[in-house]
């Protein structure tokens, strides 16, 4: 079975609530539709897991872009199995939780699918066998965690924790790709199999600092380390179903997996030791002090939980292998125990209404089973023997006494595992002291709080009997997943442990019980600590945070009012300014390289015909405010091109040219009815200066490039056209042979461009409402007689003989100069001679409908002749061809390409015409009472 | 001749700047036909130039280069829809806002003048 499904399946999944919703579910049949793509997920996990745990790595493999080292690889092995048990497993019992937890009038379609999004999310993280792929996935845990959070978004608080969480972790993500690109190039592969095969290689590249930094901002940004640890409380603002997924065994475990993923890579060095083990001991310290002094329930635990993600990361940066087991260890226990926490905090404010401690008093005698289950889950946290959390914290404690790295100060290490572990048993007593007993419950919006629905406790149960199970039977429980883990974490060596209760007196036994002693002393002397606390100045991450990312939104936002100020003649005068600062670097490299071609000699015609053009474009520079006369002028430099094209051997480009120029003249015309006839004298002289200047230097540039490029030897890929024309296409007019045939795609896409502009101006005309003149520029009233009747007269029978030329071209165009553009061009202008001649009403009486549907004929002929191709299989718009022996003509070639030139000559057809004929009719719609 | 015809494509090019940068649609969509020819011309002179070479199979001894043709064949034709489609926008925008300046700056004295045929 495809190990992928994994990873589809709860994407999948995250479609069926919202359907359900849509289709009004009742409230436990859409959680069902919520659980049943998990489950299967499951199902899947425990088909593979049997060959883990027999020692294999399962590995999936689908190319995706292998060209950049991107794939769909995934890997299970045993500590992707755990991770993926956490994630499927806790995610399922949240599932069953938020039914209960979530009113009946919120959107729990909704809910479930970003749930479901932010499971596909980690999944993908912990099966990824490409580093790519994994940031990928990560990017996305980042994203879905911000929807999750945000989920009451009717609320500032939450929208301002979904947003830190996203900028935070957001940011360590692109820092993390950085990393990971870095290990792609020095490995010279991101798949992880090779990444962590090649530890040694990294370890000693140049680059690790560099790499580990990167990485670590990854890691330490979303398992909320110090000093990047401040969004995490924020992100308590969340329902509590997602607190309790993603901030216990997930999302904040996605950094301390990517430790543990990399171990074999990246550990094992002093700078691993001082950047882990260092942000860890700070992390567990500031947090574990911090939680005491947080009055709102989920406030203590989240920062407990920093607290204890930095315990685990100390762990992992002790550079010892029994460290990372140890490590590895506290990731199960904290899930099971934090997610029921997280749970029964929840149930707590469902059914008190806070989560003010301070109000919180006594529910022991109002939710008693509740009450059990929370304080076993405390015990763990707190570290009891009997509990899970008591088996991990003794191999923490005795890891810490082993590290001998940093010499005479090795002392600091137990220390501060020793101070954290008394601050989490004073945390872990208030949480069950506080909330529990000690008096009564102060003012509460709900009274009197009562035990939750039946199935709401289950998930919360079934977490709690695992810390018992764990705690009490560790080797017939977790023994077996932990060692898969721990061997994969390693690379696939283990050192010797023994998971016991009861290792006799010693050192890391005392550490604990000073840590219980010490904590309850400490939360004795509460009411002391929480008012030296509240003597201290107050300084909330959150304003900090919002006023940081204000002043930078601030700073962006001047920044781009200051480039885009709304002026176009500003952003097309900074745009030349670029081009001519590039042409003046490369021109004068380029003058330095020097020709060596030999010129042609200059004649008389050619003189004559330049001066023309060069006066035509000046002309129509100078003149530009009187606009019929630079319209005049522009013809003369278009007709001068074309007669350029001709004596430069290029015939197909000459015709072309030619019926390209009468188009855009009429269509200037035409535009010029509607616009001011004269453009006001507005530009200032500095203005004028500056543009003057830029058009000299660009057109200088652009002209001394090509006097170079002309004079400078030619090595280009012509011949292989030039040869294989007439073998390979069919043709002997190569021009039109490359347009239809090896370069058919291009042409392809071209006259989707020319679709696509027709239908862009049929919709701008639509319902486009115009002034137009009476009168023109002087006042005088325009001729009456629209219609000349020479021009009618003689236009009429020229539109047969235009349109057999235009088969002519057409026809001939593969072998001689000709083909389906120009003959297309041929056909429109003859058509909009008629247009003009006869006016839009007369031609619509003759050709009634619209153009476009010729367009889209043309554009499927030629995608279906190219389709075609397939279908013999060959690839796409390859061309066949056949010499057949036509009776009277003699012998004739067909080919396919004339088939898809047919639907250039349409496309080209119907999009000139859609193009002049509708413009032409926006002049019919205002005169209503005659034609035009 | 290979200079007359850099002169050419650089007077194109420089005019064709000069107008792109004016303020009124109308310029612009010149600027931009002339900066076209001038594109066009660049790209075909990229195959050097000749003389009475057509690029037809056994017409010619020294055929010139087919592909800088083939390239511009196409730029033609959709140089002259992107111009097209810049005339419509720029009656589009005289239709809505009144104007034909290139921000659609609203320009009440200007239209007024217009109107009158006095300038």
């Amino acid at each position: 079975m495809n190990l992928g499904f994994l990873v589809l399946l709860p994407f999948l999944g995250a479609v069926l609530p919202p359907l359900a919703e849509r289709w009004r579910f009742s409230r436990p049949a859409l959680s069902w539709t919520a659980a049943v793509l998990p489950l299967l997920a499951l199902g899947v996990l425990w088909f593979h897991g049997r060959r883990v745990f027999s020692g294999e790595t399962v590995r999936q493999f689908v190319p995706w872009m292998p060209d950049l080292g991107l794939n769909l690889a995934f890997r299970l092995d045993g500590l992707a199995l755990l991770f993926s048990l956490l994630v499927l497993g806790i995610g399922l019992l949240i599932i069953l939780y938020a039914r209960y937890y979530l009113s009946a009038n919120e959107k729990a379609g909704r809910f479930y699918a970003f749930l479901l999004l932010f499971m596909g999310a980690m999944m993908g993280v912990v099966t990824s066998n490409n580093l790519l792929l994994l940031v990928v996935f990560w990017e996305l845990t980042s994203l879905s965690s911000f929807l999750l959070i945000g989920f009451w978004y009717h609320q500032t608080d939450a929208r301002k924790g979904a947003r830190m969480a996203l900028a935070v972790t957001g940011m360590g993500g692109l820092a993390l790709l950085a990393g990971a690109i870095v290990i792609g190039q020095v490995v010279g592969s991101y798949s992880l199999d090779d990444v962590l095969a090649s530890g040694d290689l990294i370890r000693g590249h140049s680059l690790y600092p560099l790499i580990l930094c990167l990485v670590l901002l990854g890691v330490f940004t979303k398992s909320a380390q110090f000093p990047f640890h401040f969004w995490l409380p924020h992100a308590m603002s969340a329902p509590t179903p997602v607190s309790a997924y993603l901030h216990s065994a997930t999302m904040v475990k996605a950094g301390v997996f990517l430790l543990a993923r990399l171990y074999p890579a990246l550990s094992g060095t002093d700078l691993w030791f001082f950047l882990v083990t260092g942000a860890g001991l700070a992390t567990l310290l500031w947090g574990a002090i911090w939680a005491l002094f947080q009055h709102d329930l989920k406030g203590l635990l989240a920062y407990s939980t920093i607290s204890h993600l930095g315990l685990i990361t100390m762990l992992f940066g002790l550079n010892a292998q029994l460290a990372a087991v140890a490590g590895v260890f506290h990731i199960i226990n904290h899930a099971t125990f934090k997610a029921s926490l997280f749970m029964a905090a929840g149930i707590i404010d469902h059914e008190t209404g806070t989560r003010d401690m301070r109000r919180i008093n006594g529910l022991w005698k109002y939710m008693p089973y509740t009450a059990v289950l929370a304080m076993v889950a405390s015990a763990a946290m707190a570290g009891v023997p009997l509990l899970n959390g008591f088996l991990s914290k003794e191999m923490f404690f005795a890891e810490t006494l082993d590290s001998g790295q940093l010499g005479s100060l090795s002392w600091i290490l137990p220390l501060g595992a020793v101070l954290g572990g008394v601050f989490s048993v004073a945390y872990s007593a208030r949480f069950i002291h506080d909330v529990f007993f000690n008096g009564e419950p102060i003012d509460l919006p709900k009274y009197p709080p009562h035990e939750p629905p039946r199935y709401m406790k289950v998930p919360v149960e079934v977490l709690v009997a695992l810390c018992l199970a764990v705690g009490i039977f560790p080797s017939l429980t977790v023994a077996a997943l932990l060692e898969v883990a721990a061997r994969a974490t390693l690379g696939g060596t283990l050192p010797e442990y023994h998971l016991a209760i009861w290792h006799g007196f010693n050192v890391p036994l005392m550490m604990s019980i000073v840590a219980l002693v010490g904590g309850v002393l400490v939360y004795s002397q509460r009411l002391r600590l929480f008012a030296l606390n509240d003597r201290l100045p107050s300084l909330d991450a959150k304003l900090v945070f919002e006023a940081r990312m204000q002043s930078l939104a601030r700073w962006a936002g001047t920044i781009s009012s200051t480039l885009r100020n709304g002026s176009l003649q500003s952003y097309t005068a900074w745009l030349l300014m670029v081009v001519a600062l590039v042409l003046v670097t490369s021109v004068t490299r380029e003058l330095l390289a020097g020709g060596g071609r030999e010129m042609l000699p200059l004649d008389g015609v050619a003189l004559l015909c330049g001066g023309m053009l060069i006066v035509a474009a000046i002309l129509t520079t100078a003149l530009h405010r009187h606009r019929m006369t630079a319209i005049m002028c522009l013809s003369v430099v278009g007709l001068v091109v074309s007669l350029m094209f001709v004596r430069f051997s290029a015939p197909d480009l000459a015709l072309t040219q030619l019926s390209v120029e009468v188009v855009t003249i009429l269509l200037l015309m035409l535009a010029m009815y509607f616009l001011p006839v004269r453009t006001r004298r507005e530009s200032s002289m500095p203005r004028i200066g500056r543009d003057v200047v830029l058009s000299v230097l660009v057109g200088g540039g652009v002209g001394i490039l090509a006097f170079m490029m002309m004079t400078s030897g030619v090595d280009s890929i012509s011949p292989f056209f030039l040869e294989n024309a007439k073998p390979g296409g069919g043709g002997t007019n190569v021009v039109n042979v490359i347009l239809v045939d090896f370069r058919g795609f291009d042409t392809f896409g071209e006259i989707i461009v020319l679709g696509i502009a027709g239908m862009g101006i049929y919709a701008l005309l639509k319902d486009l409402e115009l002034y137009s003149p009476q009168t023109d520029s002087l006042g005088r009233p325009w001729a009456k007689d629209a219609h000349p009747l020479i021009l009618v007269t003689i236009s009429r029978p020229l539109l047969p003989l235009a349109l057999m030329i235009s088969v002519y071209i057409f026809l001939r165009g593969h072998n001689l100069p000709g083909g389906g553009f120009i003959a297309g061009l041929i056909t429109s202008v003859a058509l909009v001679l008629q247009y003009v001649a006869s006016g839009v009403a007369w031609m619509h009486r003759r050709i009634p409908g619209d153009y476009h549907p010729v367009v889209a004929l043309g554009v499927l002929l030629a995608g279906f002749t190219g389709v075609g191709a397939w279908y013999f299989g060959h690839p796409f718009l390859t061309s066949a061809f056949w010499h057949v022996n036509w009776p009277v003509v003699g012998e004739f070639e067909v080919a396919t390409a004339m088939l898809f030139d047919t639907g250039v000559f349409l496309t080209v057809v119907g999009a000139t015409l859609l193009i002049l004929a509708n413009l032409g009719k926006l002049s019919l719609l205002d005169d209503k009472g005659g034609v035009r | 001749m290979e200079a007359l015809v850099a002169i050419i494509i650089a007077v194109l090019v420089g005019s064709g700047v000069y107008l792109v940068l004016r303020a009124r649609t109308f310029p612009v969509i010149l600027g931009l036909t002339l900066l076209s020819y001038g594109a066009n011309l660049f790209v075909f002179i990229s195959g050097r130039l000749k003389l009475d070479q057509v690029a037809v199979v056994g017409q010619s001894a020294d055929p010139t280069d087919p592909l800088p043709q083939a390239l511009v064949l196409t730029a033609i034709v959709i140089g002259f829809a992107m111009t097209a489609f810049l005339v419509v926008l720029a009656l589009r925008a005289q239709g809505e806002l009144g104007s034909d300046h290139v921000d659609g700056q609203r320009d009440e004295l200007y239209g007024e003048q217009q109107n009158k045929g006095s300038r």
